[in-house]
């Protein structure tokens, strides 16, 4: 990482800090540093900083992010945040213009050793559902590293913080759970696995997936 | 250096001091694995630090203390807001309230003009803030929204900015102490929350509020009520009070912040939570640490303004 987008990623990381005070609770995992898959809801373009924010700093320097090419090279400032601070692997979400393949290339950054963090709902959720129905790169990306810890995180409060459309974010409290990890069951279809994954998921919102 | 000063920061460290050989005692004793002595030796380091960050701010004068009450003011709203019910519609309103509202409260504290700061947030914030909460046109739970977003500038930024602007009455003959009526008030309130809860675990029977905070027995509130205000009468010295008036203060203060617990644990039973938020280690929250400051202050602000003050 270059100096400049280290300056970056600490004042990112502070200023998230300082808006909500985000706290990490590592319910079902602990904060280790083996190599994971982290898997979230998504309702702000903040998602991934917070997560990142809690992660210890020797993980957080081995975790990316899975992101859209679309949004995140649409300017330079993007750009240059996306490819060098968050050195986030960019998929691009449109198959008809795609060039490789997804799961492909998150594969390749598990093999470099990095831990994933990626959103399987795919797009923000900004409605009333707990979850948006999950996309399947997450089986495929499972059926592809099997001996890879598959871990659900739950980001609360980050919406209300900065509703869609907002431009300025308002103070609250916001926390980040890590839940118990699951794995690929051999033999196990794409419905099930994605139902079981959503499932692990939405039992750590507040709700408790009610 | 001025001795009264001098003469108080020594008697805080003989007392940090003491507590924290007291906390190690009990440690050996009861064993390292035991959870309410965790949580005791939580408290007691985080004292340590809280009465490092006061003096700091007093060393750096009016400014520094104006800022560091502002900081108070921003963690506790943070609170506050995180638990109430407020939609996106009220975003404009809230962004609003913690950087217009918050910062503008403690520059008119800063500069010490009472006519604005003692109704900006009653009046103009809360005539205000509805109106742009309405523009927006989203009417369910309109009413309980803004309450809550007024109820959370009142608490976290109305009450506490009453902390610093004690700097700014002119007492006669008192002229520059006001960092020593800050004191008095945080020493003694504070000092009646720590007493309460020893005078509880000793000899606590009668539960007040059973319901809302298991922990208050009128034992509790008697003796610590009491003890506090004793201190209080003690401290006579750094303030324009008598003995005899500054236990009175001392009654009524701490009393106030009593209440003020009991109100904020209230809160907390009705939205579920146990504690405000996490950032002061064994303590909670900021709210939870200062609630009782919180229905304190305005009071004690009034009362030495008006039985005190010239202006």
């Amino acid at each position: 990482m270059s100096s400049l987008a280290s300056i970056c990623a600490i004042l990112i990381v502070g200023f998230a800090r300082a808006i909500t005070a985000v706290r990490g609770i590592w319910a079902g995992a602990p904060p280790t540093p083996v190599q994971r898959i982290y898997y979230a809801n998504h309702a702000s373009h903040g998602d991934f900083v917070l997560i990142w924010t809690v992660l210890p700093r020797a993980m957080r320097a081995r975790t990316r992010p899975v992101a859209g090419s679309d949004y995140w090279l649409t300017s330079k400032l993007k750009g240059f945040i996306g490819r060098e601070v968050f050195n986030a692997v960019l998929i691009d979400r449109n198959p008809a213009t795609r060039q490789g393949d997804p799961v492909t290339d998150m594969s390749e950054a598990l093999t470099g050793g990095d831990s994933l963090i990626l959103f399987p709902e795919g797009t923000r959720n900004t409605g009333d559902e707990v979850l948006l129905p999950f996309k399947s790169g997450l089986y495929h990306l499972a059926a592809a590293n099997p001996e890879i810890d598959m871990v659900p995180v739950w980001i609360a409060n980050l919406n209300r913080v900065m509703p869609k459309g907002a431009l300025v974010p308002i103070p609250l409290i916001c926390t980040v759970t890590f839940g118990a990890p699951i794995r690929l069951i051999p033999d196990q279809g794409k419905a099930d696995f994605l139902a079981r994954a959503q499932a692990a998921l939405r039992d750590l919102s507040p709700d408790g997936g009610a | 250096m001025d001795t009264h000063f001098l003469i108080l920061a020594i008697c805080v460290l003989a007392v940090l001091g003491a507590a924290t050989v007291a906390g190690q005692l009990l440690k050996r004793r009861a064993g390292p694995g035991d959870l309410t002595i965790q949580n005791l030796t939580a408290r007691i380091n985080a004292w340590w630090v809280m009465a490092g960050v006061i003096a700091l701010a007093f060393i750096a004068g009016q400014v520094g203390v104006v800022i560091l009450f502002a900081l108070c003011s921003f963690a506790a709203l943070r609170e506050f807001l995180t638990l109430t019910n407020t939609r996106a519609a009220d975003h404009w309103a809230l962004v609003a309230a913690v950087f217009v509202v918050l910062p503008v409260q403690y520059v008119l504290v800063g500069i010490g003009w009472y006519g604005l700061y003692s109704i900006f947030i009653p009046v103009y914030a809360f005539l205000l803030m509805p109106i742009l909460s309405a523009l927006r046109g989203q009417t369910d739970n309109f009413l309980i929204r803004v309450s809550e977003a007024q109820w959370a500038l009142m608490i976290a930024v109305f009450c506490v900015s009453h902390v610093p602007a004690l700097l700014s009455l002119q007492i006669p003959g008192y002229e520059g102490r006001g960092l020593f009526l800050i004191f008095f008030l945080i020493v003694v309130v504070q000092f009646s929350d720590v007493m309460q809860y020893v005078w509880g675990k000793m000899l606590g029977r009668r539960k007040i509020a059973p319901r809302l905070s298991p922990s208050k027995t009128l034992e509790g509130l008697v003796g610590g009520v009491l003890s506090a205000s004793l201190l209080g009468a003690a401290l006579f010295w750094i303030t324009p009070f008598t003995p005899v008036q500054a236990f009175g203060i001392s009654l009524v203060i701490t009393l106030m912040g009593f209440f003020g617990g009991l109100v904020m644990s209230a809160i907390k039973r009705d939205r579920g939570v146990k504690d405000w938020g996490h950032l002061i280690a064994g303590h909670g929250g900021f709210i939870d640490r200062l609630d009782s400051v919180i229905f304190s202050a305005p009071i004690f602000f009034h009362i030495v303004r008006f039985y005190w003050s010239a202006v």
